[in-house]
């Protein structure tokens, strides 16, 4: 019998209710195996909120850990809390996921425990062979341009699993709640002092987005990328961008799309006015669907495309905001940001 | 005071890669410095011309082949290199133990930096593992830094557009993010004056370092392949939305 963590994130739906953020299905379908038991991982969350979702993917132990003090949202405090609930509940692997807070909790709770840790993860094996303890997982490398199996040798091994991996599915089960408390922890050597936005991108969360609309040189200006906003805003897309649209100074860095930029996994990619170059696919190959929008029928993005548009993307982007205007997004999460004072 | 910058060697991004022997790749391509570290070296010879007496050591652990990458890290500026000579891969644990042990060897570090991850592992960790190794705090992703009395002040970009600023005790372990700075590329004569900066050359195995258990290893490689089957979307600009929206609905289900 092995325990396996899953660390949990939350949102804030459009009710105000606390939810788990729908990534974290699929990362619980990769996580759970058979004769292994669950731990989801929560941080001063609304477990009572979490608990009916949770229960139906599995999870037989909700770990409430609840951080007192004010250094709650302090990063290394977090990893602390979560390190001594992986040895006080005997756990043997951990799951996190590959987004803004795993990038930055799973490689100090691994820095800790000096264990393995392999992020981006697209599949993992908890039990290729039942003589030791290794496993394998999954992930690109090469900027995307291969797929390594990777295996953990070691004691508690960590993956961060890449939103949208696999299909969630559910799996109904008797589910019990912990409570972890009291936990005593500083943080001397590093201090949050501020949180908060720094440009008009701050609604944009590239890494956990399921539908991106990214805009390149074809976009021409930064007034044209409004109108990937207006139509990003109806179908509760993120905007991404290329390099050359962030280099022109039409749109913030962090908006980039690629091997140098953000890695993205949305189920729909809409690509317009982008080439598709080399390192532009770095970052968005693993995209369910690709639909680029292009004038030269013979730009690279075309053909590796899953459906593609020979025309003006500023043409068809406000028809198709018009049109979807009529529609309804099928789901709208607010991001959930909630940490510290504000800038 | 010294600042160490973490400089790795990678294939050139524009590089098609071919795997060999099922788990590595041809060695036949460009292979230079990882683009987060230009980014880690700029900042660090910032800092270095602000304060009398500073001096910016590159270090890599590497092949022989990495000294290209010690040599770009000079021509922009850094004063000397010390390059950790492997002729393996090895995962972050190791390297990180590696480059933990070179640079007490070798000096005092007041500041480590490293670029927010390399674009061939993708580990996103060898930063944190050093932190820990020296008990450093540890951000990454930064993109601005700036010292003040004895601690450093730097903003960390969370997710897009979202940034919580740290204060951190000296030393410490940063990881550059692009956003940190513009890199200045070098000149011809930055190249020449590179070349009589001194760069010392250690073996991995002459560092002695403890027998490491716990470990990742690429036991397999393969290509990612492009499997889609593109389909064109004809008529005028309101034909080809129409299209897309039953695309979203029906295929892809991402609207109702
Ligand atoms: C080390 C390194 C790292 C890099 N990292 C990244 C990265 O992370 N991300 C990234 O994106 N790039 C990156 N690049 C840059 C990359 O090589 C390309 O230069 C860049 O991706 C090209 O951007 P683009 O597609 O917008 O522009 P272009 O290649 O110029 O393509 C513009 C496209 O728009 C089309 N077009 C023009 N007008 C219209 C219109 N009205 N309607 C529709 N289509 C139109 C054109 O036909 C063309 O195909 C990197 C490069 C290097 C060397
Ligand atoms: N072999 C190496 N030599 C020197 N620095 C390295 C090496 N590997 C990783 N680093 C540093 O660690 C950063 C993150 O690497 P990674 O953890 O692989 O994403 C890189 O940007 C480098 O600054």
């Amino acid at each position: 019998m092995k325990n396996i963590a899953v660390i949990i994130e939350t949102d804030v739906s459009k009710s105000g209710r606390e939810e788990v953020k729908e990534i974290c299905f699929g990362m619980i379908t990769i996580a759970r195996e058979k004769n292994c038991e669950l731990f989801a991982f929560v941080i001063n969350a609304d477990i009572q909120a979490l608990k009916p979702d949770l229960k139906s993917f599995g999870i037989a132990n909700i770990l409430d850990i609840v951080l007192e003090s004010d250094l709650q949202y302090n990063p290394v405090v977090r990893a602390k809390a979560m390190v001594k609930a992986v040895e006080k509940f005997h756990i043997d692997a951990v799951f996190g996921l590959c987004t803004p807070m795993g990038k930055d909790l799973l490689p100090r709770m691994a820095a800790q425990l000096d264990a393995p840790l392999v992020m981006g993860c697209i599949d993992v094996d908890l039990q290729p062979d039942s003589h030791t303890k290794n496993c394998l997982a999954k992930t690109l490398q090469y900027s995307g341009k291969a797929i390594a199996t990777i295996k953990t040798r070691g004691n508690i091994p960590i993956f961060g699993v890449k939103p949208n991996a696999v299909k969630p599915v559910k799996a109904q089960t008797d589910t019990r709640i912990l409570r972890f408390d009291g936990i005593d922890l500083d943080a001397t050597k590093l201090k949050l002092i501020q949180t908060g936005r720094n440009d008009k991108s701050a609604d944009i969360n590239l890494s956990e987005a399921d539908i991106i609309i990214a805009g390149g040189r074809g976009m021409k200006n930064p007034e044209n990328f409004t109108t990937l906003f207006k139509c990003a805003k109806i179908l509760n897309a993120s905007v991404g961008a290329s390099r050359v649209a962030v280099d022109e100074g039409w749109v913030p860095y962090s908006m980039q799309v690629g091997q140098t930029g953000e890695k993205v996994n949305p189920k729909v990619y809409i690509a317009c006015g982008i080439s598709g170059s080399i390192q532009h696919f770095a970052g968005m190959k693993t995209s369910q669907m690709v639909i680029a929008i292009n004038s030269d029928k013979d730009a690279p993005i075309m053909s590796n495309s899953d459906y593609y548009v020979v025309a003006d993307a500023l043409e068809v982007i406000p028809e198709l905001t018009k049109l979807l205007s009529s529609t309804q997004p099928k789901a709208a999460n607010l991001p959930n940001y909630g940490v510290g004072n504000k800038f | 005071m010294q600042i160490y910058v973490c400089v790795r060697h990678v294939p050139d991004s524009a590089a098609s890669i071919t795997v060999t022997g099922g788990a590595g790749i041809d060695q036949n391509i460009a292979f230079l410095i990882n683009p987060f570290d230009e980014h880690a070296i700029t900042q660090a010879v910032k800092i270095r011309d602000k304060i009398q007496g500073a001096e910016v050591i590159a270090i890599c652990l590497g092949p022989d082949d990495a000294q290209k990458t010690l040599q770009s890290s000079l021509a922009m500026g850094a004063d000397r290199g010390v390059l950790v000579q492997t002729s393996e891969n090895h995962d972050s644990i190791l390297t990180a133990k590696a480059l933990k042990t070179a640079i007490e060897q070798d000096g005092s570090p007041d500041l480590i930096l490293t670029g927010k991850e390399s674009i061939d592992a993708e580990g996103m960790q060898t930063m944190f593992r050093i932190g820990a190794l020296f008990n450093f705090p540890v951000v990454n992703n930064i993109v601005k830094f700036n010292i003040q009395d004895n601690e450093a002040i730097v903003d960390h970009e969370f997710s897009s557009g979202i940034v919580n600023r740290y204060k951190m005790t000296l030393p410490c372990v940063v990881g550059a993010g692009k956003a940190l700075n513009v890199p200045k590329y070098p000149t011809f004569p930055d190249i020449v004056k590179a070349r009589k900066k001194p760069v010392k050359k250690i073996a991995l195995t002459d560092l002695n370092i403890e027998t490491v258990t716990n470990s990742m290893t690429v036991v397999k490689l393969e290509p990612l392949l492009q499997k889609r089957n593109p389909e064109e979307i004809k008529g005028t600009a309101v034909q080809a939305a129409e299209q897309i929206v039953q695309i979203l609905k029906f295929e892809a289900k991402v609207i109702s």
